[in-house]
């Protein structure tokens, strides 16, 4: 038997396949786009799988598209999340559109979480945003804001705000560097706060897309005192939760 | 609705246009939300009838009992006593605040972190298209939040008929006080619009006839312990939100007959979800009609609600009044006695409404608490954080909701919900 799970976000989806043990046969991605679903069907085109769990905010479409059964994201980021740190109980989950502190029971189950509402603030999409207005490809952003030798105050979280404060920045003749270490900082505060919401202590996995960015795992471990856990792709850690899943029985999901 | 209304429509100086327009999605809203839940009990069917003609018979036997000297008074809360509203020779109705409309205009009077119900009350207002409040002899604007009292300022300059009455904000000795006198002033008031006086019989017989209709929604409340429950959490929402509408007597009938079909599904071990479904207990802000969005999205996420600790629920309905009273004196008593009861959020403090949470959630067999905030509804939000610590300190899962009646939050609200019911299975 083999699982897939298939996690559609905002800006990419992720495919994973494991077997009968758990063990993972392939991982794909590809970028969203505007047209999620025939992304979607593209991708598991190129593999084969028994049953497919799917999450992410797609989620809902692809079960009508597809017949498939759904997990959200909270719960398949922290099944993901255990696979690699099997004693974690934080995660901290930060994707495109939005972003969520989960707190889980010593048995792995969700005991409680936070989730951004509505915008954008605080999630990737930020982050992207922030980096094509200072001019930096986003895979670089984090790696440049960590070569700042300070960060500058950004004071607006909301996307729209932040990015006439930056604009306002870069006129005033401001290092680009200290403003990108800034806006990570400002993304932090808030990720922060949502962590010191359901959970006060211990290791935190963290996992979505932005945990490749290597200055917002730094920053986060100085701002919080706690040791951040980013698994090797982070990205792809909803997509092997909603996979695990799919191979309990249905009850289980 | 029949053509017939439209004339009627228009002597209370309804937008048609705009009135056309709020039916249909209305109607539309309904069908999927309503019509196609599997398993309705049958007597819901009554209650479809009278949201169907929500705006239309009922608007028309308004109309009818104005005709033959009644009066008809508007209001907003669950202060009003409708008991001496009765015995005045008068009906009650509840205004309309559950959606957005005519927010272009609402914003040129209100700010915009005004809550959702505030906002739609006057929306309905400057949109032209609530018959209820257009067929009012007296609207009760009541001195509940700031923002309630501070927007009556400005409904004042848009209605002729605003009473405002005053609200205790504490549990004191002088608190029930002020109450009190408020009743007895809103008594006088009522007299004076109708020139009927209030009466030892006329107010026995009112008490009685709101008793009646409390104890038909006590009875429903209590048939949804049962698991499987009977009815859905969005059917038992309209009951409590027809409640405000209806004829009592009429609407103490038709509660009773859907409770006895109740009672024959629950011997049947008969429901609308299956045996074990996750129980949800709602605690909050009020849900006005048409604002079904949170049960809508609970229940298609596979949860179902068993309870509202609400105004448009148990906070509302909770306790009798005292039927012994033999004077008039005696009745305004046990009337105040009841109404000050009322856990309201504007209270400081309030620690009966935890209280009343926790028993609900155990009447109830409810496996989590979401607690329902409007966005800028500042006691309850802020009654929020003190109930999740406190209900999390027991064991009880809760999930805090900050929503509004606008349709572009469903998505993450929806994640947020299946993913605490996912946390309660």
């Amino acid at each position: 038997m083999r699982f897939a799970g298939i996690d559609i976000g905002s800006r990419t989806i992720e495919l994973v396949v494991v077997d009968a043990a758990g063990e993972i046969v392939c991982s794909l991605q590809t970028d969203t786009g505007f047209d999620p679903m025939t992304a979607a069907k593209k991708l598991i085109r190129e593999v084969h799988y028994d049953r497919i769990l799917a999450t992410g905010y797609g989620r809902s479409l692809f079960e009508v598209s597809f017949d498939a059964a759904t997990v959200t994201e909270i719960k398949a980021h922290a099944r993901g999340a255990r696979v690699f740190f099997p004693e974690a109980l934080t995660v901290l989950d930060i994707g495109g559109q939005d972003s969520k502190a989960i707190a889980l029971f010593a048995n792995g189950k969700v005991k409680k979480f936070e989730m951004n509402d509505r915008c954008a603030a605080g999630t990737g999409k930020f982050l992207e945003i922030m980096a094509r207005t200072l001019g930096f490809e986003i895979a670089d952003f984090g790696r440049e804001a960590l070569l700042a030798e300070k960060d500058l105050n950004i004071s607006s979280m909301c996307t729209v705000f932040a990015e006439s404060e930056v604009t306002s920045l870069i006129a005033k003749g401001q290092s680009r560097r200290e403003i990108a270490r800034g806006l990570h900082a400002s993304v932090i505060r808030r990720a922060a706060g949502m962590i010191n919401r359901v959970s006060s202590q211990g290791a935190i996995v963290f996992t979505g897309g932005v945990a490749k960015n290597p200055c917002m795992a730094t920053l986060l471990a100085q701002k919080l005192g706690r040791e951040i856990l980013v698994p090797d792709d982070p990205q792809s850690v909803g997509a092997l939760g909603a996979a695990l899943l799919a191979g309990h029985s249905m009850s289980a999901v | 609705m029949s053509e017939d209304y439209r004339s009627m429509w228009q002597l209370l100086g309804l937008n048609l246009e705009a009135h056309d327009a709020l039916l249909n999605v209305l109607g539309k809203a309904y069908q999927e939300i309503f019509l196609a839940q599997k398993d309705r009990p049958q007597g819901m069917a009554y209650f479809d009838f009278v949201m169907s003609e929500v705006h239309g018979l009922r608007i028309k036997e308004l109309l009818d009992e104005k005709a033959a000297g009644r009066k008809i008074i508007g209001t907003y809360c669950v202060f009003v006593p409708e008991e001496i509203v009765l015995a005045a020779n008068a009906t009650l109705v509840g205004l309309c605040s559950g959606a957005d409309f005519a927010m272009e205009e609402v914003e040129k009077c209100l700010p915009r972190n005004t809550c959702a119900l505030i906002k739609s009350s006057f929306g309905f207002k400057l949109g032209k298209v609530c018959p209820y409040l257009e067929s009012a002899d007296m609207i009760v604007g009541e001195n509940t939040c700031d923002g309630k009292k501070k927007a009556y300022e400005s409904l004042k300059g848009l209605v002729e008929n605003l009473y405002v009455m005053d609200l205790p904000q504490v549990k004191s000795e002088q608190g029930r006080a002020l109450l009190k006198a408020e009743y007895q002033r809103f008594r006088a008031a009522l007299e004076d619009l109708s020139g009927v006086a209030v009466t030892t019989a006329s107010l026995k017989q009112a008490i009685r006839t709101v008793n009646a209709k409390r104890a038909a929604i006590h009875r429903l409340s209590s048939l949804r312990k049962a698991d499987p429950a009977p009815i859905s959490g969005l059917d038992a929402l309209l009951a409590n939100q027809v409640f405000f509408y209806d004829a009592p007597l009429r609407f103490t009938k038709s509660m009773n007959a859907i409770c006895d079909e109740l009672e024959a599904r629950i011997a049947e071990k008969k429901g609308v979800f299956p045996q074990k479904t996750p129980r949800i207990l709602v605690s909050g802000c009020p849900q006005a009609v048409p604002n079904w969005k949170l049960p809508f999205v609970v229940e298609t996420a596979g949860a179902v609600i068993v309870g509202e600790e609400s105004c448009v629920g148990e906070r509302g309905t909770r306790n009798l009044t005292d039927e012994s009273g033999e004077t008039l004196e005696e009745m305004l008593e046990a009337i105040v006695d009841r109404y000050f009861r009322v856990d309201c959020a504007i209270f400081t403090p309030n620690p009966e409404r935890l209280e009343h949470i926790q028993e609900m959630v155990a009447a109830y067999h409810a496996d989590g608490v979401i607690h329902y905030g409007l966005q800028f509804c500042q006691p309850y939000l802020m009654e929020s954080m003190p109930v999740e610590k406190a209900l999390e300190e027991q064991g009880i899962p809760c999930l805090r909701v900050e929503t509004d009646y606008s349709m572009e939050d469903v998505g993450q609200l929806k994640t947020r919900i299946e993913a605490f019911i996912e946390q309660l299975r």
